[in-house]
């Protein structure tokens, strides 16, 4: 059976490992390579890296830094912050990438995701998807770091970007982001069941009782979490241990 | 051990290099076929599109390069994922390929099914041991091993199935024909098993 997969998030901004509350008030909580270490020591099954100051810098993520990372990291590796063109994946897959993460760059340009995914194939291109739940109710797509509204519903977004070639949806609750309150299983559960790719839920992880819920309310693939690991004693290991324990197929 | 790694320039090449050296190869990586009368071992790495990858491959002058070293005997063989898929008869995808054809067999999309509902197949997933061979030495049988991947290989010939891995169906994830070998999974993703792999693989003693 293929296994749930539990990913660290690192977000990268200015030569040092952030995290923030909302996609705002960033901490600074480290630098990268001991950071990479510590999970390639733990075994974790994946990481996903993301340069959140690449877009409003109107920049690519530094595949220079992202080769020396990759060097020090046997686990699959997914890589996103400013992706614009079909020669950045190109670039961040020669620099040791096994995954481009694709977000403001797709809403601009939704047809990169359909030449990006002819060229290197779908198993490597994740649309990057984040959100937001207005007061009115609506939910809608944002783009620039949670700057700019893309006047897109998110699971219209999600199925749109898996049919244009998109191979995995990395989904991100703005309002839940950093506030260890639970994902939003409701909006992951509407993305999970309108398209046929793996959904990483990502924003919201505060204990390992919201990540069975992101499991089994929320029908996600792989649970995605950072402030979690940074700021509490919880771990990926122990998290498997007690998804494990609730009968989810976990690589222990 | 000069292991010689093809560069088609459409992958990800640094995280095969780095674990062979890892595993006491000498990883050689190169874009030009001239460069295999040295090597000791070859890899073939790959993500992406069959059909881009063997229009480059056939541009380079890597078919029948891979072709001739596969023919000798005395160089095993290793593709890894699209690589792995490069050694089929024909791939489906961009509407019908030809393949290197060293292990006979077709490249099919893998169909989502209730069993199996999401396609790429991404993840940690188990490696079923269908017989005995030295490039499992050392790799407990089920153990979990990475795989990313849209399409799947169906060998014809069931005497080539070296693994398989329960995706819905029992997707083949390991083939072997004389010392030629693939696989579906990244080893080079799949740290302390796909280690021992590769080490098992350079250790082989070609047949």
């Amino acid at each position: 059976m293929l296994k749930i997969r539990i990913i660290p998030v690192l977000l990268y901004k200015n030569h040092s490992l952030v995290k923030g509350v909302g996609f705002r008030s960033w901490r600074r909580i480290g630098t990268a390579v001991p950071a990479i270490k510590v999970y390639e020591s733990r075994q974790v099954d994946e990481l996903i890296f993301l340069d959140i100051a690449a877009t409003p810098e109107e920049r690519m993520v530094d595949h220079i830094e992202i080769d020396q990372l990759a060097d020090e990291c046997s686990m699959p590796l997914t890589v996103g912050g400013g992706v614009r063109t079909t020669g950045d994946f190109h670039r961040l897959l020669r620099a040791g990438a096994d995954k481009v993460s694709v977000n403001t760059g797709a809403i601009a340009n939704p047809g990169l995701i359909d030449e990006a995914s002819r060229l290197y194939g779908s198993q490597c291109v994740v649309a990057s998807i984040d959100f937001m739940r207005r007061a009115d109710g609506c939910i809608e797509v944002y783009g620039g770091g949670g700057a700019r509204a893309a006047g897109k519903n998110p699971v219209a977004w999600a199925r749109e970007a898996a049919d244009r070639g998109a191979g995995e949806i990395l989904l991100t609750s703005i309002d839940r982001d950093g506030t260890m309150t639970g994902y939003d299983t409701g909006l992951i559960r509407r993305v999970a069941e309108s398209v046929s790719v793996p959904v990483i839920a990502a924003g919201g992880a505060g204990n390992y009782e919201h990540m069975r819920q992101a499991l089994s309310d929320g029908k996600a693939d792989a649970l995605a979490a950072a402030s979690i690991f940074h700021f509490t004693e919880q771990t990926p290991v122990e998290a498997k241990r007690y998804l494990a324990a609730r009968g989810f197929n976990i690589r222990i | 051990m000069s292991v010689l790694i093809v560069d088609h320039r459409l992958c990800n090449i640094d995280s095969v290099a780095r674990a062979v050296e890892k595993c006491g190869g000498d990883p050689v990586v190169s874009a030009a076929p001239q460069a295999v009368g040295k090597a000791e071992r070859l890899i073939l790495p790959g993500v992406g599109n069959f059909a881009e990858a063997m229009a480059v491959l056939h541009k380079t002058g890597w078919v029948s390069a891979i072709k001739d070293t596969a023919a000798s005997g005395a160089v095993p063989l290793l593709g890894i994922c699209l690589g792995m898929q490069l050694l089929a008869s024909r791939g489906e995808e961009g509407g019908g390929t030809e393949g290197l054809d060293l292990i006979p067999g077709e490249v099919l999309k893998l169909a989502p099914s209730d069993a199996a509902p999401r396609v790429p197949h991404i993840g940690w997933n188990e490696v079923v041991q269908r017989r005995a061979d030295p490039v499992f030495d050392g790799v407990d049988d089920r153990k979990d091993f990475y795989f990313v991947h849209s399409y799947h290989f169906v060998p014809s010939d069931p005497a080539t199935v070296l693994s398989t891995t329960p995706y819905g169906q029992d997707l083949v994830s390991a083939v072997r024909k004389g010392n030629t070998f693939g696989v579906q999974f990244h080893p080079e993703k799949s740290m302390k098993a796909g280690a021992q792999l590769l080490r098992n693989f350079l250790a082989l003693q070609p047949c």
